[in-house]
């Protein structure tokens, strides 16, 4: 079954991903006051969605970890912090170059683009902690930062609502209107994101897997060749 | 056109970038398999 819904979705995310860009590039309608540049949205805000669920998922996987002490739940929560790192360094990356020729600077310390970068500075945080530290409780202190990680996500998303900010205000939801047609190429490519975030992540998953498995015959061939060695 | 260029390829040489890691990591893991098949 795993065999064969790994290719499907190989198929079903590259799919999704070509026609996605063909309309983000070509079908979708030409924004009046940013022109072309705007286009830019079918890419950054996807992405933010994609690293956003991928964030709530790590909390989810770690609140789990801190009540059963399931490893199963340790490499989900790790494997689902790297990969939104990935699509949160998306966001911060494809945000700036969207900012300059729309409002003629790269970067403004407001309180949306400040708390983005300190969401994505816990989590690499949280990923130099799970790298470098030996130690056996590495995976508990890594699932307690992840929590309070997980606050900064609420205040990212709504900081738009409850603070002036130089972010535009959310266009889908709420008071925002957003056309139609942009609307649904949005959407394709937050599918393909998000296809393309699980083959990743199941990845990575099983690389971390194979990893633990690898040092765990390690440290049993190690510790047979001191028992031989006395 | 040029910044949403950027932004397109920025986005993918991110990703592929990951990928190039993640592949680095299967081919050194699969390496000390070997070795510790051989022992």
């Amino acid at each position: 079954m795993i065999r064969r819904t790994f290719p499907i979705l190989g198929v079903l995310t590259a799919v999704l991903l070509s026609y996605g860009l063909y309309e983000a590039l070509i079908g979708a309608p030409t924004e009046q006051s940013m022109g072309d540049v705007q286009r830019i949205f079918y890419y950054h805000a996807p992405s933010a969605w994609t690293a956003f669920l991928l964030f709530g998922i790590n909390f989810v996987a770690s609140v789990v970890y801190l009540i059963q002490r399931s490893i199963k739940a340790d490499i989900i929560a790790l494997v689902t912090a790297e990969v939104g790192v990935v699509f949160c360094t998306v966001v911060l990356v494809t945000g700036p170059i969207w900012a300059r020729p729309v409002w003629g600077i790269w970067w403004t310390w407001d309180i949306r683009l400040t708390s983005t970068l300190v969401l994505w500075l816990i989590y690499v945080s949280y990923l130099i902690l799970r790298r470098f530290s030996s130690s056996g409780q590495t995976p508990l202190m890594a699932a307690v930062l992840a929590i309070f990680g997980a606050l900064d996500v609420p205040l990212v998303y709504f900081s738009i609502r409850f603070f002036r900010t130089q972010h535009p205000q959310p266009v889908i939801g709420g008071e925002g209107s957003i056309d139609p047609k942009m609307l649904q190429v949005a959407l394709i490519n937050w599918a393909g994101f998000l296809c393309f975030a699980c083959l990743v992540c199941w990845s990575r998953y099983r690389l971390e897997l194979l990893q633990r498995e690898v040092e765990e015959t390690e440290a049993l061939e190690a510790l047979l060749d001191s028992r031989k060695a006395q | 056109m040029k910044f949403l260029y950027a932004a397109y390829a920025a986005t993918w040489i991110i990703h592929i970038s990951y990928l190039a890691l993640l592949l680095r990591r299967y081919i050194r893991l699969r390496n000390e398999i070997q070795e510790l098949n051989q022992r």
